[in-house]
């Protein structure tokens, strides 16, 4: 690590809602602002280099890797873990079919793969199954076999499409 | 007390329904903790630093610069670590000639793999560790690796542990008939070459320890991510000089296991031993890196295989010469030569013949060791079997289906002893078979295959039979001197509310533990299953247990679970028996309420009952025995395991433009026994298929010839992701074990052992008209093409 890096950087930004302020050093990634500065272990560092998609979160809007972003760049930004949008309700449906179907085991990959599907089933319509695979497929799960969580997203996403057409 | 399993409407009849699992809102709210969640006062963090060579003598270690690094506390050689911490010798007694030399924590005077721990750097965050670390300088004098399996044991190799003598660490054969007058009288001998990669497991989690010493109590504990919490409270008893009494293991949610968490990383215990020399909280996470060069390995085998079958398709003889290569050491405690043994005892497993002959030759390398991960050997000896079997079948001209039902054994020839001398009690090969093929509408699968491959399109079907073992006696691991336990404990106590909770030593992997014994004990008592809590992983609070590991969970520490429920409910009909002025044979428990069992009247709430007990005991009969509270133990004595079977079969497409096999879709019939609950039983067979499948298609370590690991990133070393898998359809027939009064037998392997074959044998029976066939996985669109003929370079 270099000096350039020891340098710390003032940021400001929500986080589930409130507002939080810190002084992060330069190199922190977001997850590890979460996680360690926070307190926020909902979300998951797994690989740490972009590919497993257990630590995805919701930033201004959109599902990214929190292992990929420094928390410097978060400066000003609207940020939601598994634990605001438990809160605000807005998964519950998809959190009960996830308990109901067995769509997750150790539950590791759980928070992230939640923050995935969040962003498919906010697209809207019903999706089929092989689009749900499709999106999913930036979120690895080694106990499930995924065949649970498709069902999990494809009944949720069901559910919505007729609520919403009654 | 029995249990009338085969009446669906009898009283609380959890056991064989699909019931949600108590831990699982947790999870999905975020509010799981693993061992990376947990902070403690005073934390520091280890970071290691490894070795860069394949082999090398260690000479001198310069940290000067690297405690320089603001935030950093110590750092620690192997020779400092070997102060407080034995190092340990990973041999079992029964597994004769087995041998390995003894490990350390860190690695002392020689690395010998890419990863070997060689200096821990610890600091007050985990940045300043891993900056100080790279700063480490470690003077290696590199050695000859030993690298290539099938040279290991030749003369002009290096030997890798001069002491050991040679690089063979453990030898086995086992031999059974006239193999080879039955070969050279056969109508048939067919021969072929097998190859499994070398696989790890990839838990999401990495491994995770926080382990802290207290002087003042004399006390360790240890938060880990580990599948043996007291296997793991003796070993670091036993290597960091403590009482056993004085360390505590706890073992909280975590994320991912498949075996890689069972076994012993010198690491772990370097950060145990440093929580114990700074009598502070120590955490070592592993980065993703670390996690592909030092979790166990698996797999890796290369076998020569040879059936030989008459004019009928009956399977006269095989012969089996399996290699692996296990790395530099032998895992500990469970070691390095099950793996290999395995394909010896489960080779030719579901047929009835008579002549078989196997040996496994497991070699040392410098790799990272190997060890026990799912399903340990069986998916060799399922795809070298069953691959045997179908080559077997297509030189007859013969259906694959048909040549397995000629030669399982029948479902009423139980109970049998197979030539590789393993003894089953009642499998159901047949039926399973029958089912299968209703499920997936085998015939109309064929006719659409022939249908296909006139236009071009190349499908294919693939059979597998096979057994799994489950339910292991002391016959695994503890006549062989280990102390790993086959036993497994619950307690079950009625607290005042009438509440019941539950404390068991088999483990939450994620599987289900907790809800599977939930309902065990719910219908034991008598109350509904949420009103049970179940309490897994803690060595200070639970009966001693094994865990998870071997498909146990279910068979085992069900079994305690469901004696030690019925034991509980026994105590509080005495109690109610002595309240209600009724005979205790009288009563029963449904839903939470004492009742009449004739009438099913409700006489007493089980909180009443607990009112009575815990506060206004002096209401009750002088000398009338009142212990709400109960343990029993069960471990199996008639078998060694409880084998189970199944048979599974793929779908594909393969493209021969490219060599691409798309997966179609996947079916799995077994037989677990007892089913507990339904659901979570088909999803750890989906969850089981899937790695199998990574298997088949994506997984594959690999090496230069040098010893250096090629592909230690998610990105490098594939994994299967949701949108190349299949549906999978599973269906179920049951046997119950007679061991027990629940009759179940594990279910958590089933579906890896059996994957790997099937895949292989569709992709060769999409080949087979193209006169082409692949035997090395995993079965990339490369290996695919050259089998064709298509890549010749």
């Amino acid at each position: 690590m270099t000096e350039a890096f020891r340098d710390r950087i003032d940021i400001a930004l929500t986080v589930n809602g409130e507002a939080v302020e810190g002084r992060v050093p330069a190199g922190r990634h977001l997850i590890d602002f979460l996680r360690l500065d926070l307190g926020l272990t909902g979300s998951h560092a797994s690989c740490e280099h972009g590919v497993c998609g257990a630590c995805t979160i919701h930033v201004d809007g959109q599902a990214v890797r929190g292992c990929l972003m420094l928390a410097a760049q978060a400066d000003g930004a609207e940020v939601w873990t598994l634990e605001g949008l438990t809160e605000t309700g807005v998964i519950r449906d998809l959190q009960d079919a996830f308990v109901e179907r067995n769509a997750l085991q150790c539950g590791y990959c759980t928070p992230g793969m939640l923050a995935s599907i969040k962003e498919l089933l906010d697209m809207g319509g019903v999706p089929d199954r092989a689009t749900i695979r499709e999106h999913l497929s930036g979120n690895y799960c080694r106990c499930t076999g995924y065949e649970a969580i498709i069902d999990a997203v494809e009944s949720v996403a069901k559910a919505r499409a007729g609520e919403a057409a009654a | 007390m029995t249990i009338s399993f085969g009446n669906p409407d009898r009283p609380n009849s959890y056991i064989g329904k699909t019931v949600p699992r108590p831990n699982a809102p947790r999870l999905v709210q975020g509010r799981g903790k693993y061992v990376d969640d947990i902070v403690l006062p005073r934390m520091a963090h280890v970071v290691f630093v490894r070795s860069p060579h394949a082999h090398a003598k260690i000479g001198a270690i310069d940290t000067a610069e690297a405690a320089a690094v603001k935030g950093v506390l110590r750092i620690f050689t192997g020779a400092d670590i070997a102060e407080v911490c034995t190092p340990w010798v990973a041999v079992l007694a029964h597994l004769k000639g087995l041998k390995s030399p003894p490990q350390h924590a860190l690695a002392v005077d020689r690395a010998c793999w890419v990863g070997d721990p060689v200096v821990a750097v610890v600091a007050t965050s985990r940045a300043a560790a891993e900056e100080a670390a790279a700063l480490v300088e470690v003077d290696y004098a590199p050695l000859p690796a030993v690298t290539d399996m099938m040279s290991a044991l030749d003369a002009d190799t290096p030997v890798l542990h001069p002491d050991m003598g040679d690089n063979l660490a453990f030898r086995r054969l086992h031999e059974e008939g006239d193999v080879e007058a039955a070969f050279a009288s056969a109508h048939k001998v067919v021969e072929a070459r097998f190859k499994t990669a070398r696989h790890t497991g990839v838990t999401l989690e990495p491994r995770s320890i926080l382990v802290d010493w207290n002087p003042a109590e004399g006390q360790m504990t240890a938060w880990h991510a580990t599948q043996a919490p007291h296997m793991m409270q003796t070993v670091f008893a036993k290597h960091l000089d403590l009482p056993e009494g004085r360390v505590r293991v706890i073992c909280d949610d975590v994320g991912g296991s498949y075996g890689i968490k069972v076994h012993v990383y010198p690491d772990e215990v370097a950060t145990a031993a440093i929580a114990k020399i700074m009598a502070r909280p120590i955490k070592f996470v592993a980065d993703r890196l670390e996690s592909f060069t030092t979790d166990i390995h698996a797999r890796d085998h290369e076998i020569g295989a040879r059936i030989a079958v008459d004019e009928t398709g009956k399977i006269l003889a095989m012969d089996i010469d399996d290699w692996t290569a296990i790395g530099a050491y032998s895992v500990y405690p469970r070691t390095s030569a099950i793996e290999g043994n395995q394909v010896v005892n489960l080779c030719g497993g579901p047929y009835d013949f008579a002549h078989y002959r196997a040996q496994t030759s497991v070699v040392f390398q410098n790799k990272t060791p190997t060890c026990q991960y799912r399903a340990v050997g069986h998916p060799i000896a399922v795809a070298v079997t069953e691959g045997l079997v179908d080559m077997a079948a297509a030189e007859l001209g013969m259906d694959p289906v048909e040549i397995r039902r000629r030669n399982m054994y029948a479902d009423d020839a139980y109970p049998v002893t197979s030539p590789a001398k393993m003894r089953f009690e009642g499998l159901s090969h047949h039926a399973s078979m029958d089912k299968l093929m209703a499920l997936m509408d085998y015939e109309g699968l064929r006719a659409e295959q022939a249908e296909l491959r006139k236009k071009g399109i190349h499908r294919g079907i693939g059979i597998a039979s096979f057994i799994e073992l489950t339910n292991p006696s002391p016959f695994m691991y503890g006549i062989g001197g280990a102390r790993i336990s086959a036993q497994d404990g619950c307690t079950v106590r009625m607290d005042p509310d009438g509440s019941i909770v539950a404390l068991s030593g088999v483990t939450e992997q994620g599987q289900g533990t907790e809800a599977m014994l939930a309902q065990i004990v719910a219908e034991g008592v008598g109350v509904a299953p949420g009103r049970v809590r179940v309490i897994t992983g803690d060595t200070q609070v639970t009966p001693y247990g094994g865990g998870t590991w071997a498909s146990r969970g279910a068979g085992i520490g069900g079994e305690a679970a469901l004696q030690s429920a019925l034991a509980l409910k026994g105590s509080i009909l005495e109690v109610a028996g002595a309240m209600l002025q009724a005979p205790a044979d009288a009563l029963d428990i449904r839903d939470g309420q004492v009742v009449d069992t004739a009438t099913g009247e409700a006489r007493m709430p089980l909180e009443e009952l607990g009112r009575i007990v815990y506060f206004r005991g002096d209401t009750l009969p002088k000398g009338l025995p009142r212990e709400l509270v109960q343990t029993r133990h069960f471990i199996t004595s008639d078998y060694p395991f409880a084998f189970t079977n199944g048979v599974q079969a793929s779908y594909l497409e393969v493209d021969t433009g490219t060599g691409e096999v798309k997966l179609l879709k996947h079916w799995c019939v077994e037989d677990c026994g007892r089913i507990i609950n339904p659901q979570l039983v088909d999803e750890q067979i989906r969850g089981g298929i899937v790695q199998g499948l990574g298997g088949a298609l994506f997984e594959e370590i690999h090496y230069d010839e040098d010893g250096q690991l090629l592909n230690g990133s998610m990105a490098d070393y594939l994994v299967p992701m949701a949108a190349e898998m299949p549906d999978m359809v599973i269906g179920h027939v049951e046997t119950p074990t007679m061991e027990s009064t629940l009759g179940a037998k594990g279910a958590g392997e089933a579906g890896t052992a059996g994957a790997p074959a099937a895949v292989m044998n569709a992709i060769n029976d999409a080949l087979r008209p193209l006169g082409a066939q692949v035997t090395a996985m995993p079965f990339t669109p490369e290996r695919i093409l050259r089998a064709m003929g298509q890549i010749e370079d």
